[in-house]
C-alpha cells in the first residue's frame, strides 16, 4: 500500500511538472507554430490529468474539444503565404522579469486565500451528497450527465445559447480566407473514419446516461468528421448545402431545449423539471438534437462562418 | 484533507492550476500578437478548471464532486466556442490589413 502510494505520489509530480513545463514553452515560445503544437500537446496532458483526478468526462471532453477541436482551429489561423512566423516580446526584459513578479504574488495571494477557506467546503458548499440523494429521480445513473441535464439544466441551456452566440457572431463576419489546404489523400481516410466517428459519436451520447460522455463530447466526434470532409475537399464539409437546413440545424439544441421547459412549465410542471417517469426521454430527445448543433457549430466555426465557394 | 502529508494529491493541482493561472495571465497581458494573448488565455482558463477539478477530487476511495465536474465541462465548451469566435474575428482582420 504504502509503495504504490509513493508511485502515486511519483506519478502526480511527473504529470504536473510536464504540464507546467508545456505551457510555459507555449506561452513563452517565440515562433508560433511551435507554441500551438506545444498547446495542443498541453491539452492531452491536461486530459491525461483529469483522468488522474476522477474526472472522465473532462478527460474526454479536453481531448476532443480542447486539444482537438481548439487546436484545429489555431491552425486555421496560420497563413499558408508566411512560413515564420515569430512573436517577439516589445517590452523591455525588465518589464517582462516585473510582469512575472507581480503575477506570481497574485498567484501566491489567490493560493493563501484559497487554502484558508478548503478546510470549510466539506461542511458547506459541497452538493455531492444532494446529487447522490436525488440520482434516482433524474432519469439518468450517470452524477455528470445529471447535473448538467436535470438539476442544473439551465446552466446547459445557457451554454449552448452561448454557442449559438459564438456561431452568429462568426457567421455575421462573413466570408474569411481559409489557410488550410484540400487534401486528396484524406478522402481516403474519411471513407472510413467519417463513418466510424457517427457510430462513436451516437455510442458516446447514450453513454453518457449512465458513464462518462455525452452530448458536448459525441458533438465534438461529429464536429471531427466535419473537419476531415472539409480537409478531404467537400466544400460544404457534409453539411446540408440548403440554407434553412444548415441554420435549423445550428437552432435545434437551444430551440427544443427551450421548447421543452417552455411545455413542461405550460403542463405545470415548473420551467425543465422534468415528470420523473419521462426524465429519461426528455434528456435523451435535447442531448440528441444538442449533439447536432454543437456538431455543426465546431464545423462551421472551423471553416470560418461561411462555406467558401471553390473555384474547382 | 487532514494536514498536507508527504504529497498531498489535491494540494500539489490546486498549487498547478493557480501556476498555470498566473503564467496565462502573464502571456495575456505580455504578448502582442492576439493569437497568443488567445493561447495565453486558454492555459489561463485551464489553470481555472484545474482548480476546481482538484477542490472536487476528495481521495482515491471516495467518488469526486459531480457539481465542479458539470461546470468544467460547461467551462470547457464556453471556452472553445468564445476562442473560436476570437480566431475568426482575428482572420478576418489580418484579411483586412492585407487588402
Amino acid at each position: 500500500m504504502n509503495l504504490l502510494d509513493g508511485l502515486w505520489g511519483i506519478l502526480d509530480l511527473l504529470l504536473v511538472a510536464v504540464l507546467l513545463l508545456l505551457a510555459m514553452a507555449a506561452v513563452l515560445s517565440s515562433d508560433r507554430r511551435r507554441s500551438m503544437m506545444l498547446f495542443i500537446v498541453f491539452g492531452l496532458v491536461l486530459a491525461l490529468v483529469w483522468a488522474r483526478l476522477h474526472a472522465p468526462d473532462i478527460a474526454l471532453a479536453e481531448a476532443a474539444i480542447g486539444a482537438g477541436l481548439g487546436g484545429a482551429l489555431l491552425m486555421a489561423t496560420l497563413r499558408r503565404d508566411t512560413h515564420q512566423q515569430t512573436d517577439q516580446f516589445p517590452q523591455h526584459p525588465v518589464v517582462l522579469w516585473g510582469a512575472g513578479v507581480l503575477v506570481m504574488v497574485l498567484g501566491t495571494m489567490i493560493a493563501w486565500g484559497l487554502f484558508s477557506v478548503l478546510p470549510t467546503v466539506e461542511q458547506t458548499w459541497r452538493k455531492g451528497a444532494a446529487v447522490d440523494a436525488h440520482l434516482a429521480f433524474s432519469g439518468v445513473s450517470h452524477p455528470v450527465t445529471a447535473v448538467l441535464l436535470n438539476f442544473r439544466a439551465w446552466d446547459t441551456l445557457l451554454e449552448l445559447a452561448v454557442l449559438l452566440a459564438a456561431i452568429l457572431g462568426i457567421r455575421a463576419l462573413g466570408y474569411v480566407r481559409s489557410a488550410y489546404v484540400t487534401e486528396a489523400a484524406f478522402s481516403q481516410l474519411a471513407v472510413w473514419l467519417v463513418p466510424l466517428l457517427i457510430l462513436m459519436a451516437g455510442y458516446v451520447l447514450w453513454a453518457g446516461a449512465h458513464s462518462p460522455g455525452g452530448a458536448f463530447q459525441a458533438g465534438a466526434l461529429l464536429a471531427g468528421a466535419g473537419i476531415l470532409l472539409r480537409l478531404a475537399g467537400y466544400s460544404h464539409a457534409g453539411l446540408p448545402t440548403t440554407r434553412w437546413l444548415v441554420r435549423l440545424g445550428l437552432v435545434a439544441g437551444t430551440g427544443v431545449f427551450l421548447l421543452v421547459g417552455l411545455g413542461l412549465l405550460g403542463w405545470g410542471q415548473g420551467f425543465l423539471h422534468y415528470p420523473v417517469a419521462y426524465a429519461k426521454w426528455w434528456i435523451l430527445l435535447i442531448e440528441m438534437l444538442a449533439t447536432v448543433s454543437i456538431g455543426m457549430t465546431l464545423t462551421l466555426a472551423f471553416m470560418g462562418g461561411i462555406p467558401q465557394k471553390e473555384a474547382a | 484533507m487532514a494536514g498536507l502529508s508527504a504529497i498531498n494529491p489535491q494540494f500539489l493541482y490546486v498549487c498547478a492550476g493557480i501556476f498555470l493561472f498566473a503564467i496565462g495571465l502573464w502571456g495575456t497581458w505580455l504578448h502582442a500578437h492576439y493569437v497568443r494573448k488567445i493561447i495565453s488565455l486558454n492555459v489561463m482558463g485551464a489553470g481555472v478548471f484545474l482548480t476546481l477539478i482538484a477542490v472536487a477530487y476528495r481521495g482515491e476511495n471516495l467518488p469526486p464532486d459531480p457539481v465542479p465536474h458539470a461546470l468544467v465541462l460547461t467551462g470547457i465548451v464556453v471556452a472553445v466556442s468564445a476562442t473560436a469566435l476570437a480566431l475568426v474575428i482575428i482572420r478576418r482582420l489580418e484579411d483586412a490589413t492585407d487588402e
